[in-house]
């Protein structure tokens, strides 16, 4: 077995390629404006890094967002069509999921929220619940401003860019003890934690808890109003 | 069985998601999958919807095309995309893909200009491009005259629009005339009943003075305001609007000037062949118009036929396949996407 990951649903353009017991590859850069150059790129060095050729990778997971659409397409149609050159299975998959996910493998244990950038002054969050199983996601996701989410999810332990962005709105839990062990969290999805979720799910086959579509989870409708009434019209 | 060379092409910049497949200057089979209709009630390309658009559409659209041109993704011998200009979130989709194709089949992979590639489509319609070839470009996005010594890398501007393209133009005059998006189509079929010297619109950039400074550009925003202008006076004083006519007339202002300045283009750098090529040039009156000055001027005129005019992955492969035989370096799959790539620059 070797599963494919790959994320851009955050800064984070995230390759990591995953044998069934670990991840054996990874290949991360962070840069919020240029997803499609250095995606591919990075397939190719997890593949090298790997000792791989493309066509000894068994399957695909892609992060479905929610996150920025413009990096986040780049990362699901490069996913759907590496899988469907050499005739693989693609699944996708939260990404926010694969944050909590993270958090879970550091040893974090307890509530957690989520918190991404969406840009436009508001988050991606969900509640999720971390326990010797696995996670749970309570509810979510959702865009919000960070201000508007509920009070009791921003008083969680925070993973995802929120706090950096909006330290007032999500400080995170109180400093009287109650923040686990001080484990770090994650700001960006790696597509090492997010492959390893795939593979989890896959092998428990839990009905419960399936492996999500591969539509981006965009949460917004397409801004109409600010586009431009024709850049270019379809007379090519 | 032969060794010229099997690219695939993928075409992203606007709302068309395009797939070809070229075997060195023959042409498989060009898919597109529109996403117009879409936009159709917005009266122009929403950037948001085109780019969602072409995700759901990229898959599906090199599925049929592998299909029905009998082609099997791993018999490829390189990949093209465009790479600007066009929509920035289009492109990367488009990009994004071929890039994806590149690493899972091991295959050099080509980042090409737009309109390079609208020139090269006229190879697997009509053959070989005479060097140099003299073409204009004309869509909803460009109005350019080229003098184009190698397709594959020398491609040289002579002018182009300075406010609305062509196409714009004919988008923008459809709206007022309360024809539907595209504007394109619709004037030109409105247009064969009416007269096209009912009305004397304004012809851009055809003064002496102006043919000195502004030889091979083009301007059509003045022309869109005066048949704006016209329009409303006729609602002013209460009388009925001649569509047919006014249609007619603008259109022929459109592409009076375009063929007269296409013709000069050629006699200037003795040129005895132009391209036309471009969404515009589907409209049937600058195709006719074209014919009789060319014939008269012993000018050889090529057109190709409407689909390979509009934007699509034949014209994308097209070009990869003449970079292919020609030699040419693959492009690094770092590549970026540029929105407003420059015509002279045909590779990223
Ligand atoms: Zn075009």
């Amino acid at each position: 077995m070797l599963i494919l990951g790959i994320d851009t649903s955050t800064t984070a353009i995230s390759v990591a390629l995953h044998d069934g017991d670990r991840v054996v590859a990874q290949a991360t850069t962070l840069d919020a404006r240029a997803h499609a150059e250095h995606l591919a790129p990075g397939i190719r060095a997890a593949l090298d890094q790997a000792g791989a050729a493309p066509r000894d990778v068994t399957g695909v997971v892609v992060g479905i967002g929610p996150g920025p659409f413009t990096g986040l397409r780049v990362g699901i149609v490069s996913g759907r069509t590496f899988a469907f050159a050499l005739g693989l299975p693609v699944h996708g998959l939260c990404s926010l999921d694969a944050l909590a996910h993270e958090a879970w493998l550091g040893g974090h244990r307890g509530g957690l929220l989520v918190a991404t950038d969406a840009r436009r002054k508001e988050v991606y969050a969900a509640e999720f619940l971390l326990d010797e199983g696995g996670l749970t996601r309570l509810a979510g996701p959702v865009v919000s401003r960070a201000a508007e989410l509920q009070h009791d999810w921003r008083r969680l332990p925070i993973a995802g860019r929120g706090p950096l962005l909006y330290p007032a709105d999500l400080p995170g839990p109180p400093e009287d003890g109650s923040e686990p062990s001080g484990i770090p969290l994650p700001r960006d999805v790696s597509a090492g934690a997010l492959a390893d979720l795939a593979v989890r799910r896959l092998a428990d086959g839990d009905p419960a808890d399936p492996l999500d579509g591969l539509e981006p989870l965009y949460l917004r409708r397409p801004d109409v109003s600010k586009a431009p009434p024709s850049q270019k019209s379809t007379l090519g | 069985m032969t060794d010229e060379p099997l690219v695939l092409g993928i075409e992203t910049s606007c709302d068309e998601t395009g797939v070809g497949i070229v075997r060195g200057e023959t042409l498989l089979v060009d898919t597109v999958a529109s996403s117009v209709e879409e936009h159709a009630r917005f009266g122009g390309v929403v950037p948001e919807v085109a780019s969602r658009a072409h995700l759901e559409a990229m898959v599906p659209t090199i599925e049929r095309a592998c299909r029905e041109a009998g082609v099997s993704l791993r018999d490829l011998d390189a990949i093209a995309v465009t790479s600007g200009p066009g929509l920035a979130g289009s492109l990367l989709v488009g990009v994004a893909a071929a890039k994806a194709l590149a690493v899972a089949l091991d295959r050099p992979i080509y980042g090409v200009n737009h309109l390079a590639s609208h020139v090269a489509v006229d190879i697997v319609e009509h053959g070989p491009l005479p060097e140099p070839t003299m073409a204009m470009l004309v869509s909803g996005g460009h109005s350019s005259l080229l003098l184009v010594p190698d397709v594959t890398n020398d491609v040289r501007s002579l002018g182009s629009t300075m406010d609305d393209a062509a196409g714009e133009a004919f988008d923008k005059v459809a709206r007022v005339l309360g024809l539907p998006f595209p504007g394109g189509p619709h004037i030109d079929r409105a247009a064969r009943e009416g007269d096209r010297i009912a009305i004397d619109f304004p012809r851009g950039l055809t003064s002496r003075r102006d043919l000195e400074r502004h030889r091979f550009d083009f301007s059509f925003s003045g022309l869109k305001t005066a048949v704006a202008r016209w329009v409303e006076m006729r609602h002013r004083d209460g009388e009925a609007v001649p569509v047919a006519d006014v249609a007619a007339s603008f259109q022929e202002a459109v592409v009076d000037v375009l063929t007269r300045k296409a013709v000069l283009a050629c006699k200037d750098n003795g040129v005895d062949h132009l391209l036309i090529g471009g969404g515009v040039a589907a409209n049937s009156r600058l195709r006719a118009l074209a014919e009789e000055r060319c014939t008269k001027a012993g000018i050889a005129l090529r057109v190709p036929r409407p689909g390979l005019c509009t934007d699509n992955g034949a014209m994308v492969a097209a070009l990869g396949a003449q970079m292919v035989a020609k030699g040419r370096e693959p492009s690094d799959l770092g590549l970026p996407t540029d929105s407003s790539m420059p015509v002279q620059l045909v590779q990223s």
